[in-house]
């Protein structure tokens, strides 16, 4: 079993917007400044609460995309159309801007660079952030383990990450499939995950991968479904979800 | 002390009163931990077991002809969606405790799939829990617990154990899955009890 990640009382504490950066059309990436950021486990998130002059106040929770630093980390936040919070933070809000945050929550969608399984991940749209943070820890700690990314997005301009994911094919090496549900690319038609993909780009279960997969639901149904149905180990799987069902 | 955002506006999306740091969420999210477990009626029970080894169990048909309740309540998550109004049936647990001896304060709930969760055994009691197998009139489905799940909507929402196959009342409390990675023993949405010492 993981350890407690949260070991004493969080508290809120104050983080300064240090520079934003735009990964695509609707999602950006916010540097924080966060004196006394302990550093984190590739994987957790952060909850922000955003506070306006009247006092109303709201809170949501971020993956982290950053290699665990202390003082320091990056969120990608993906801008929703009727969001609330996401259109202030992915849009509005610019270096120098402050908002509370308290973390880093979550023990257990984590990796750590000590592991010796491959590492295999599983994203679907921005779903890849905290999957991000786990392949450049793998990065930074110069890990051996093989890691593969499955990315499921929309079209190519979807991919968030694509120059770094792309630099990291050779410098890592990372081993990236791209699916696109909308749209076709390089003779590629559009499709979604499936057994085929599962067949040929997923290290197979006799590697014993540690498997992560993060997306909507839809997507993390469909993907655990495939893994199990492959012969993956349930208990090898760790998952993390975002957004309504509808039913 | 709150940090007050510059241009930050925000929503306030509705007359009604949420838990602080909650915003409405009209979809049906999902929170697990990993995949759905596939768990067939032809082979689910449910088992009550108290802390001296005593056991009372059902299988499907028998729990699915208990006294049944219709339940419409509110719910919270801790990753911050409230949905309000959601329907249910279930059996209440002062129907499954009936007549249970027991000198337990507390309760594990356990899951298919090793999930578990603890809770006071008081809050299991006076219509506040139910094992409920029906959303919205149609089968739980698996992604929301099915075949059936615990629901204990006045504590956010990862108290209502997935996927449920018994409860084991304790004399003393322990920690469950969630806990053990730090989220609060008890976790009231009201006084905001996301995480440990909150």
């Amino acid at each position: 079993m993981a350890r407690a990640a949260v070991p004493g009382r969080l508290n809120w504490h104050v983080a300064t917007i240090k520079a934003t950066s735009d990964e695509t059309e609707s999602a950006r990436t916010l540097t924080l400044d966060f004196p006394g950021w302990p550093g984190h486990q590739p994987g957790q998130h952060v909850d922000a609460r955003l506070t306006a002059e009247d006092g109303y106040s709201t809170q949501r929770s971020y993956s982290i995309a950053s290699a665990p630093e202390e003082d320091r980390l990056e969120l990608t936040i993906q801008r929703l159309a009727d969001g609330e919070v996401s259109p202030y933070l992915a849009g509005i809000a610019e270096p120098g801007d402050q908002f509370d945050l308290r973390g880093p929550i979550g023990g257990w969608f984590t990796w750590s660079p000590e592991s010796d399984h491959p590492l295999l991940l599983l994203a679907g749209g921005s779903g890849i952030v905290p999957l991000m943070s786990m392949i450049r820890a793998h990065g930074a700690a110069k890990s051996q383990v093989p890691v593969g990314l499955i990315y499921s997005a929309r079209s190519p301009a979807d991919i968030i990450y694509a120059h770094e994911l792309n630099e990291r094919t050779v410098s890592s090496p990372l081993n990236l499939t791209l699916l696109y549900t909308r749209s076709a690319h390089r003779g590629v038609p559009p499709g979604r995950i499936n057994a085929a993909v599962i067949a040929t780009s997923a290290f197979p279960p006799d590697t014993a991968p540690a498997i992560y997969v993060c997306g909507p639901s839809g997507f993390v149904e469909a993907a655990t479904s495939l893994l199990v149905d492959a012969g993956h180990r349930p208990a090898s799987i760790k998952t993390e979800r975002f957004g309504p069902t509808g039913t | 002390m709150n940090t007050i955002s510059r241009g930050f506006r925000g929503r306030r999306p509705s007359e009604v009163k949420l838990p602080p740091g909650q915003y409405l969420e009209h979809g049906f999210p999902v929170l697990q931990a990993g995949p759905t477990p596939s768990v067939n009626t032809a082979r689910w029970t449910f088992t009550l077991t108290t802390e001296t080894g005593d056991t009372r169990r059902w299988d499907w048909k028998q729990f699915t002809a208990l006294p049944s309740e219709d339940i419409t309540v509110d719910i919270h998550c801790v990753t911050q969606w409230s949905k309000l109004a959601t329907n249910w049936r279930g059996v209440s647990l002062d129907t499954l405790l009936d007549g249970v001896t027991t000198d337990a304060g507390y309760a594990m709930a356990r899951s298919y799939g090793g999930y578990t969760t603890n809770l006071p055994l008081p809050d299991l009691r006076d219509g506040q829990a139910w094992v409920a197998y029906e959303y919205d009139r149609k089968p739980l489905r698996a992604e929301h617990g099915g075949p059936a799940r615990l629901l204990v909507p006045h504590l956010y929402f990862w108290k209502s154990a997935k996927w449920v196959t018994g409860i084991d009342l304790m004399l003393k409390d322990a920690r469950g899955f969630w806990e053990q990675l730090g989220y609060h023993d008890y976790g009231d949405p009201w006084r905001e009890q996301r995480y440990q010492g909150d």
